[in-house]
């Protein structure tokens, strides 16, 4: 049997730090970067532009450009995209009474919450199990939340920009100081383009990662400054559509058991939700966890496999799919996250530190919390004039006495547990959660996702009618994706593998970028590659690949998500 | 010199008719028409490193400015957005009126547009804002050069290729294959919040609300509808026939 | 509702489209229908317009409208609306007749509808159908006011003889602004026959899809073209595979195109390469999967082989125009 793990891509950490090449005053300078315009990143930028409000000295230090939040995707929720019902202590403790949730682009608190054990064609409520219990948390897109957290940064002063991916993350002297970012205008073959465009140096005295799932200088950061966490991180893949409806709906609703299967050997853990956005739409996302070990599987088509469920189809009946989008989300909770969310120079927050809690399937308020958590800390920093090496650790202790830590911490064993098979593991999640995190069950070591070994049931899926259910390549578009097709690909992987390898790559990626090409001499086939289709959901990098930014401004153009 | 390029904002993502007022929904997000994009680069080739002035004018809502801050993003200097509620809704003549007035502010030496609009809304437009300004105009320009008073256009027709010349003061309709626009640099996206940006009303213009907008405007959008069905469409299996079949069919079509 | 249709000569011939523009006037039935024509030449082309139709030509030989430039046609078409009591005024889509139309509705005042796919009498009022968002939708445009402008996408209309007479000629010179007559031509250049024609301004193009198998079989694309004095063009898979060059791709993140005929072969029909093409007047697929999505929007589908049918088709089509 092949482990993807077996296959490694093309990626060496190295060639993604460097010192500043720039001469010196083509640089640009900045005072705080941040990488990342979701809620981590934000919420940083706007924490950040309150500090220095009440303290212009310290702003006058930081330049033209005090703070700086460069962002990937065309602009801030481009490449947002969660379930979400949030919670919202963090937004609160962010904005003050500065703000009120009313202010927010929410759309209003849970009405009310439903949980179900599905079949293929029956719903069997269950009671919601402590961790989902989600009185008094508020449902927003987040891709519409990442726009609003976006004007707000810019009117306390931040700088963002958009379309600009971080390449290499600048060492200088052990030190952190700051990022390259991506070239604009190569051709497929690297070439430069008439209207070729280097990146530049962009140097900051404090860098802050905030990229989300798979962040790529995030993953970058964690080797060269050796940060990773007892146990490797794994990851879930969480592929969603967002509805107009003919009939409001009016709890939120999360679903166990079909189409995922339920024995042992698959390792198929995860579940649906479906959240009403007001009063004409509704979102529908299916999340399963990488650690699955079938080929055949699909997530894409398995959401397309549920939403031909009675009990959903009724929800979605009447209505038309507006947009669809795919992302990974990190699991492997507590004892996954880096022993260290600090470097000299650097500062780790959110999705990209792996900040989630399965359980509560929430991350959100994790994100703004360690968002505004850094640029306190960075703001410390910068009040002495310098960073030394062990200034910024003051982060690491306010993570720690923060929810963030104290949360995950209670559900630190759940995730794993689920790897014994969905009713023992249920059963085990339930008595962890009762007892607040008290009754240990012994840590579970979770493995790498590409470590899983393969098995091929040939699954096959229904064929999609185009109304209720979709093909890939329609979901990639409703996704709003557009990418320039002539650049250099961006997807590091093994292009020759066992068959099973490359048909667990062609499966898994909802945005259908991979495909088993041609068998060679010796039995290996060849992964043929379509790059323009990638969302940036980030599963390959789970799986046995590397995904690196391409060109900025590519991707999805995710609006509701 | 002046160089003014007239920039269009247009809705980007999935495009929708908004049925109340059977116009293109612009209350999502926008951006610079692409091919605007290639007015802009042709402006700044000519301009280079000389002191001729790269003015981007719009017309459209205040999220219009986004799409002029990409022009001064590219390197333009200045940029002026004409935004009145009582210009929504205007169609070409509206349109080109309002434009017409704010680029005689301008007394721009060379005014260039894009090929057309990527909503559809605007092509067609330079002809009519070069008539309001009593100024010649070309269009489909693919090949640019000024030279003293005169530029000098290349330009592609459907049967071929035609050299023109024309004397400065001059509007020019530049075609997507003129050049491949620049990329606006980090230093470029950043020095563009400080440069010049003016918004002007109608009022500023000394134009009438009555002239622009729905009041002002001289067509309209009646209905929206499904397109026409594809007539008679035919599905056939080849046995051995279909060659001659697809010739039938192309012959009774007079498409051969 | 006195009609006048610009009719756009080129090389001592009279362009298809505005001929078939004219066409469609007339069979308005709304009245006696005129036409203008320009250049060098035009009154000799007067009676091809009566054949389609048109009762009164307004011929300009002026030295001003000799060359093929926009504006003085304006002060020509100004003075012959004003003299004929015209209220309507009809284009054929091109590069000159657009820049015609544009300029008269600012000279006119006068509502300009564009893009039209069609048009029709309704209740004594003219009603254009304009397609928008890539041709999904079809909207119904009226006019407020008069005069009405109009002007038709290219090949709308077939030109079909109307069986008309001799038309009444009215020999026209009207006054030219001086802006009108600024623009000079320099030189001109034929487009080189050698390359074929280009994608965008080709009425026929034949598109190669991975089901082609090879990067070798282009050729049956690109003879086929040849045969049909069209384009090649490709979508976004082969062009990824390097089989065929970018400048040929049609699709989403490609070309739009909307030729009259396009031949779709080896084409799947996903909807990134369907939102460049749906556009066009009749579109043959030939694919083998018979679940393949282009045989939902073709005019003609055919299940098959392309390699067995292209080649047959290729000579049965050279045979035709032999």
């Amino acid at each position: 049997m092949s482990r993807p793990s077996n296959f490694p891509p093309p990626f060496s950490t190295a060639d993604y730090v460097a010192e500043p090449t720039d001469p010196a005053d083509e640089r640009i300078e900045v005072g705080v970067l941040i990488v990342g315009a979701g809620p981590a990143g934000l919420a940083c930028a706007i924490r950040l532009g309150q500090l220095l409000e009440e303290s212009p000295d310290v702003a006058e230090r930081l330049g033209d450009v005090p703070v700086a939040v460069i962002e990937k995707g065309k602009q801030p929720g481009s490449h947002l995209l969660s379930g979400a019902v949030v919670d919202p202590r963090a937004l609160r403790r962010l904005f003050g009474n500065r703000l009120r949730m009313d202010d927010l682009p929410s759309y209003g608190e849970v009405p009310g919450e439903s949980v179900y054990l599905l079949t293929r064609r029956t719903a069997m409520p269950l009671p919601p199990p402590p961790p989902m219990r989600n009185h008094g948390n508020w449902i927003f897109s987040i891709s519409q939340l990442g726009r609003f957290l976006g004007e707000r940064a810019e009117e306390g002063g931040t700088m963002i920009l958009p379309e600009t991916a971080a390449e290499k993350l600048l060492v200088s002297h052990g030190r952190v100081v700051g990022v390259r970012t991506g070239d604009k205008g190569r051709n497929r073959d690297g070439g430069e383009l008439g209207n070729f465009e280097a990146g530049s140096d962009l140097v900051a005295k404090v860098t802050v990662l905030a990229e989300g799932t798979q962040g790529h200088l995030t993953g970058v950061a964690l080797d060269r400054f050796d940060l990773r966490g007892e146990d490797p991180q794994v990851w879930e893949l969480g592929v969603k559509e967002v509805w107009k409806v003919a009939k409001p709906l009016d709890r939120v609703i999360h679903t166990l058991g079909w189409p995922l299967r339920t024995a042992k050997k698959y390792r198929e853990f995860g579940g649906s939700f479906i959240y009403p956005l007001g009063e004409d739409m509704v979102t529908i996302g299916l999340v399963v966890g990488l650690d699955y070990r079938d080929a055949s599987l699909s997530v894409h088509d398995l959401l397309q496999e549920l939403k031909t469920h009675p009990k959903i189809r009724k929800i979605l009946e009447g209505g038309e799919r507006l947009e669809w989008g795919a992302k990974t989300i990190p699991s492997g909770g507590f004892h996954s996250l880096p022993r260290r969310l600090h470097a000299p120079g650097l500062l780790l927050c959110g999705d990209g530190a792996g900040m989630v809690n399965i359980p509560r399937l929430k991350g959100i308020h994790y994100a703004i919390e360690s968002g505004k958590l850094a640029a306190e800390a960075a703001f410390r920093a910068l009040q002495r004039g310098e960073t030394p090496a062990s200034a910024l650790s003051s982060y690491d202790d306010a993570v720690r006495d923060s929810f963030i830590w104290s949360d995950l911490y209670e559900v630190r064993n759940m995730r794993q547990v689920f790897g014994r098979g969905f009713y023992v593991g249920g059963a085990l999640a339930s008595a962890m959660t009762v007892s607040k995190g008290r009754i240990e069950i012994g840590k579970m070591r979770a493995e790498p996702d590409a470590d899983q070994p393969l098995l091929d049931s040939n699954v096959s899926y229904p064929a999609p009618d185009g109304k209720l259910t979709f093909d890939k390549l329609s979901s990639v578009f409703a996704s709003g994706n557009k990418t320039r097709d002539d650049q250099p690909n961006h997807i590091k992987i093994e292009r020759r593998v066992p068959r099973e390898v490359a048909e667990l790559w062609a499966h898994m990626c909802p945005a259908q970028v991979y495909e088993v090409g041609p068998e060679e001499s010796d039995g290996t086939v060849r992964v043929e590659l379509a790059p323009s289709n990638c969302v940036q959901c980030g599963a390959i990098t789970a799986k046995g690949g590397r995904l690196t930014p391409p060109e900025g401004g590519s991707g999805p153009e995710y609006t509701k998500t | 010199m002046r160089i003014a390029v007239c920039v269009k904002h247009v809705p980007e993502g999935p495009s929708h008719i908004d049925p109340s007022t059977k116009r293109l929904d612009r209350s999502g997000e926008g951006a610079l028409n692409h091919f605007d994009a290639n007015a802009v680069e042709e402006a700044l080739r000519l301009k280079g490193d000389s002191d001729t002035e790269v003015v981007a004018v719009s017309l459209g809502p205040q999220q219009a400015l986004d799409s002029l801050r990409k022009a001064l993003a590219m390197g333009a200097d200045r940029a002026v957005l004409v935004s009145d509620d009582a210009a929504a809704g205007s169609d070409l003549v509206a349109t080109s009126r309002l434009l017409a007035a704010a680029l005689e502010r301008e007394e721009a030496d060379l005014v260039l547009f894009g090929q057309q609009a990527s909503d559809a809304d605007g092509a067609v437009l330079w002809a009519a804002v070069a008539e309001r300004l009593g100024r010649p105009v070309v269009s489909q320009a693919m090949e640019l050069a000024v030279d003293g008073g005169t530029v000098r256009v290349k330009r592609q027709t459907e049967f071929g290729y035609d050299t023109l010349e024309a004397p400065l003061p001059a509007v020019v309709a530049v075609s997507d294959a003129i050049n491949e626009p620049r990329y606006p640099s980090l230093k470029g996206i950043m020095g563009a919040k400080k440069k010049q940006q003016d918004v002007v009303s109608l009022a500023d213009l000394g134009v009438d609300a009555g002239e622009a907008g729905e009041a002002g405007s001289l067509t309209t959008v009646l209905a929206l509808g499904e397109p026409p069905a594809r007539g008679d469409a035919r599905k056939i299996e080849d046995d051995g026939n279909a060659a001659q079949e697809i010739v039938d069919f192309l012959a009774e079509k007079r498409l051969v | 509702m006195p009609t006048v249709v610009f009719l756009e000569s080129h090389g001592n011939e009279l362009q298809k489209g505005s001929l078939g523009v004219l066409a469609k006037a007339v069979s308005l039935g709304d009245g006696d229908v005129g036409a203008v024509i320009a250049g060098e030449g035009a009154r000799s082309l007067a009676a091809e317009a009566g054949k389609f139709g048109a009762a009164k030509v307004w011929a300009c030989e002026d030295s001003e409208v000799a060359q093929p430039l926009p504006q003085p046609r304006v002060d020509l078409l100004e003075q012959v609306v004003e003299e004929g009591g015209y209220d309507t005024v009809l284009f054929a889509n091109s590069v000159l007749a657009a820049d015609v139309a544009a300029g008269l509705a600012a000279r006119l005042d006068a509502g300009l509808n564009w893009d039209l796919a069609d048009v029709e009498l309704r209740d004594g009022e003219l009603v254009g159908k304009r397609p928008a968002l890539q041709d999904s939708v079809y909207a119904d445009v009226g006019w407020s006011s008069t005069p009405r402008l109009a002007l038709f996408r290219a090949g709308s209309f077939d030109a079909a003889p109307a069986g008309g007479g001799e038309p009444e000629i009215a020999d026209t010179s009207p006054a030219y602004k001086s802006y009108s007559t600024a623009v000079q031509l320099v030189s001109q250049d034929a487009a080189e026959s050698g390359g074929g024609p280009s994608i965008e301004d080709s009425d026929v193009i034949v598109a190669g899809g991975r089901g082609l198998g090879s990067p070798d079989n282009f050729t049956l694309a690109e003879e086929l073209a040849k045969a049909l004095g069209g384009a090649v063009g490709a979508t976004r898979a082969v062009v990824d595979a390097g089989w065929y060059p970018y400048s040929a791709q049609i699709g989403q993140t490609g070309k739009t195109v909307s030729p009259k005929l396009y031949v779709a072969l080896g084409i799947s029909g996903a909807i990134q390469h369907k939102v460049g093409m749906q556009g066009s007047g009749t579109i043959v697929a030939i694919n083998k999967d018979p679940n393949a999505p282009i045989f939902e929007f073709s005019d003609l589908g055919v299940v098959g082989d392309v390699h067995e049918i292209v080649p047959k088709l290729t000579e049965l089509v050279r045979a035709r125009k032999g």
